[in-house]
């Protein structure tokens, strides 16, 4: 073997290992989670993570069912998508589209300032002025509900949509536009029926990333949701998270116990919830591909 | 190419079975040595536990350092159940605990082969805390029990407002969430629309914030928030006179939310931590504790 063949081959084998990293990882991170995990099948039973009473310190019966911190969770992720999209959508057309170079040069590096505080700054910013504006709007007893936590969390992924949803307006060839607008659509029917639809992928895209830095979300979540682990789909109750639950309890719980085992599902949970998000991310940029 | 698929998949398995060991060792060596802890150096204490306790056992350590400048103590909080899970694995040498320890955990002490000793070095009380607007002033027992377990929602049927009861309580990490599920819910379960607060700063911010709020906390933080909370007079039965949270009634026993402040060790304490538990008893400690805002033992 030459020299020069050793070298090759090296260079391909590290890089062969670099790109499997992160496959072991995953496949690793699932099988120690369900190592953990695996003794509650068979003691309380997998049926006990489907009530819908999460009481793991109790002297009558621990619940641990998964159900109000899954619902918990998606209430919180659902309003904050909802909240974020039209922001981060609307702000990325501007950027890309409207803005002249010098409004561009002010406006980025600020988003992009937005997306670099420490969630527990927005935490804190939560609980002392967020809680009590949404007390007083919504005329609540409690200012630490869903709908603060979304409203905080919307905050976080307003910049990554932003960002990469202005790459992708921005990417659309320049033909498409000047077509659009040779046959005589004005500017906004150019931007929301040519530009628009095109970048649609990259949109999608950046929605589904900012969705899944939403569900993973701890630090503020646990500030101002209240956390009552209640079964709601209502905006103005608080709610308890899995990222919450997990992040609160597993640093008093003794190794081995069945509580410790039901946070490691609801670990599992959330690996699988953000596997879904993924997959579905990857099915829609498929579909507007092939379109 | 047939031989680079092999060499491929002999590296992958390879890497997976090395980090799979890699990742089998710590788990084995936590548990097969909860002996071999920090103790070992009879010089350096570590506390961890309550976080009700931290600034009390932090200013005994202070106190203790400087008498005795060979003896380092660090003191750490988290909640007295990471203390004391932290004491069962071997972690901690010392456990400040704001609650008895539960069955399950002298179980799991024994499981290990430790037999736990706890000593109590001072004493704290619950104030039940209202917003300053709300005209409640007491309650009893009973209807504090009631409002948390979700019986009673209405201030309406306490004597106060028309208006829904904000119920606050600290996360069930703390050993003050412990302490109440036992002594004031008589071990009933909280209503799941309790908010679980992280800090006890947290519940003093919210019921100062909402008129409808009720929640509880130490006695010194009670009387650090000042204005911003009320706390109410807790009778122990409906036909009892209502007794306000204060030095005097803890001692005396009047008030009945109280609880001991505990040092829990895994072990017979010898040397440098015998040293620093006598100093917590002595009369120089209990004025520590005096002055931290809790009542002392002594």
């Amino acid at each position: 073997m030459s020299f020069r063949q050793f070298q090759e081959r090296t260079v391909k084998y590290v890089l062969v290992g670099a790109a499997l990293t992160s496959i072991i990882v995953v496949a690793l991170i699932f099988l120690f989670l369900f190592r953990e995990a695996l003794p509650f099948a068979s003691d309380p039973g997998l049926k006990e993570l489907a009530s819908t009473r999460w009481m793991p310190k109790s002297f009558q019966e621990a619940g641990y069912g998964l159900v109000p911190l899954i619902t918990g969770s998606a209430l919180v992720t659902l309003l904050a998508t909802l909240l974020a999209i039209p922001f981060g959508v609307f702000g990325a057309v501007y950027i890309a589209e409207v803005a002249g170079p010098r409004e561009r040069e002010i406006l980025k590096p600020f988003i992009e300032l937005v997306a670099a505080i420490p969630s527990v700054v927005l935490g804190f910013f939560g609980i002392m002025v967020l809680a009590p504006i949404v007390k007083s709007v919504f005329g609540l007893q409690n200012g630490l509900t869903a709908i603060t936590g979304a409203v905080l969390l919307a905050l976080m992924a307003v910049p990554t949509i932003i960002s990469i949803s202005e790459d992708a307006i921005r990417s659309v060839p320049k033909a498409y536009k000047e077509a659009s607008l040779a046959l005589g659509a004005n500017r906004v029917q150019t931007i929301f029926k040519v530009v628009v639809p095109a970048a649609m992928s990259g949109i999608i895209a950046s929605i589904m990333l900012g969705m899944g830095r939403v569900v993973g979300e701890t630090m503020a979540v646990i500030m101002v949701t209240g956390n009552a682990a209640k079964v709601t789909l209502s905006p103005f109750s608080s709610v308890r998270t899995m990222t919450a639950t997990i992040a609160n309890e597993m640093g008093e719980v003794p190794f081995g116990t069945t509580h410790y085992q039901a946070l490691f599902w609801i670990g599992i949970a959330l690996l699988i919830a953000t596997f879904c998000i993924n997959l579905v991310a990857l099915r829609v940029l498929k579909s507007y591909r092939r379109a | 190419m047939l031989f680079n698929m092999k060499s491929k998949l002999f590296c992958l398995i390879a890497g997976v079975s090395a980090i799979g060991i890699l990742g089998c060792g710590p788990k084995q060596n936590s548990t097969a040595a909860p002996g071999a802890t920090p103790a070992a150096s009879s010089n350096a204490i570590s506390i961890k536990g309550s976080d009700t306790m931290v600034h009390l056992v932090t200013a005994w350590a202070d106190a203790f350092m400087k008498t005795h400048p060979n003896v380092k103590i660090s003191v750490t909080g988290g909640g007295s159940g990471t203390g004391i899970a932290a004491l069962l694995n071997g972690t901690t040498d010392i456990c400040a605990s704001s609650r008895d320890l539960s069955a399950e955990e002298i179980k799991n002490a024994e499981g290990k082969s430790l037999k736990l000793t706890d000593v109590a070095v001072a004493r704290d009380a619950l104030s039940i805390v209202v917003n300053p607007k709300n005209p409640v002033n007491e309650l009893t027992l009973e209807q504090i029990e009631k409002i948390y377990t979700g019986a009673i929602t209405n201030w309406s049927e306490v004597g106060g407002n028309d208006g829904e009861i904000v119920v606050t309580s600290r996360e069930s990490s703390s050993g003050t969430y412990l302490f109440f599920l036992e002594h004031v819910l008589k071990k009933k379960d909280f209503s799941p629309n309790t908010l679980l607060l992280a800090a006890t700063s947290a519940i003093v911010q919210s019921v100062s914030e909402s008129s409808g709020a009720i929640g509880y906390v130490g006695l010194g933080y009670a009387h650090d928030a000042g204005e911003k909370l009320k706390s109410v007079g807790v009778k122990p039965s409906a036909d009892a006179p209502a007794v306000l949270p204060s030095t005097e009634t803890v001692l005396n026993g009047e008030y009945s939310i109280s609880r001991p402040l505990l040092m829990v060790v895994s072990k017979e304490p010898a040397g440098a931590i015998k040293d620093f538990l006598d100093f917590c008893l002595s009369a120089e400690g209990q004025a520590i504790v005096e002055e931290a805002g809790y009542v002392k033992v002594k």
